[in-house]
């Protein structure tokens, strides 16, 4: 466990929730990225406006503490070691598996997991199960099959 | 007014994923890989975020309307139905492979790393078929 970090993560964690609080005090939204990214494809132009400012806001937020902050933090896109191309193949595979399943499900990581587990919703208590068990497992096969 | 909070809630969500390092993927991967070298970090995050939604939710939800709207706008599924489980066993089959989920890889844009704007297009176009999947669906 070399590399946990429990106390940035609390805070960061803290204050997802605060902006989570924001959001659904102040728009009466759910802070559900996937929800958000999947409204942009709506022809209302009131349901596009608040969910591309605060995108904008979650592009600008993490640009602002990566230049301004202490130091930048660590990024390793590629945690399976993997060649150019099938990390390539990785990121459209995941993609497309995140969007699709995000959609279909209902809800992804903050949706159900931060705004969803908050609401007490039985729902997305099994949702996060879910994809926790799927998560964990797909990584236990690509480590086999990767030797990494 | 309204406007620029709902900027400064995206603001504060982009900063709190940069904190935790919750952009990073080698972090999430390492928290799926339970019987490797195993980082709890994510169960952190998530924990100290529900910690501050389950406290303010509930009062949040007793008023009749948000401070910018005339309702709020809340899920009205409860029942556990197929597309539930499926889509949210596809979505964990996605994050594992590419160690990104939805905001995570939108926060990540201004990086404008190449590896992860081919994933961004590639979530867009997921969600898009996606939706076109559950309208057809709920119209059938």
């Amino acid at each position: 466990m070399e590399n946990f970090t429990p106390l940035s993560s609390a805070v960061g964690g803290i204050l997802i929730g605060l902006a989570a609080t924001m959001l659904l005090l102040n728009q009466g939204r759910i802070a559900g990225i996937s929800n958000i990214v999947g409204g942009l494809f709506e022809t209302n132009e009131n349901e596009r406006v608040w969910r591309l400012l605060f995108l904008a806001g979650l592009i600008i937020g993490s640009l602002a503490y990566v230049f301004f902050g202490q130091h930048a933090p660590e990024v390793n896109m590629n945690p399976f070691k993997l060649s150019d191309n099938n990390q390539i193949l990785f990121m459209i595979l995941g993609g497309l598996l995140v969007g699709l399943g995000s959609q279909i499900g209902s809800g992804c990581t903050s949706g159900h997991g931060v705004c969803g587990l908050g609401r007490f919703s039985m729902r997305s208590l099994i949702a996060v199960i879910t994809f926790m068990l799927t998560a964990g497992t797909t990584v236990f096969f690509i480590r086999i099959l990767t030797g990494a | 007014m309204r406007n620029v909070l709902c900027l400064i809630s995206g603001l504060l969500f982009g900063l709190g994923l940069a904190i935790s390092n919750m952009i990073n993927p080698a972090k999430i991967v390492g928290f799926l890989d339970i019987t490797g070298d195993w980082d709890p970090s994510l169960a952190f995050v998530m924990g100290g975020a529900v910690c501050v939604t389950a406290l303010t939710f509930r009062s949040i939800l007793k008023r009749s309307a948000p401070i910018f709207d005339d309702s709020f706008h809340l899920p009205s599924k409860v029942d556990l139905d197929t597309k539930l489980i499926v889509g949210a066993g596809i979505f964990g089959i996605g994050w594992a492979v590419s160690g990104l989920c939805p905001g995570p890889a939108i926060a990540s844009i201004g990086f404008l790393d190449q590896k992860l704007l081919i994933f961004v297009v590639a979530l867009l176009t997921g969600s898009l078929i996606g939706k076109i999947i559950v309208s057809k669906n709920n119209s059938s």
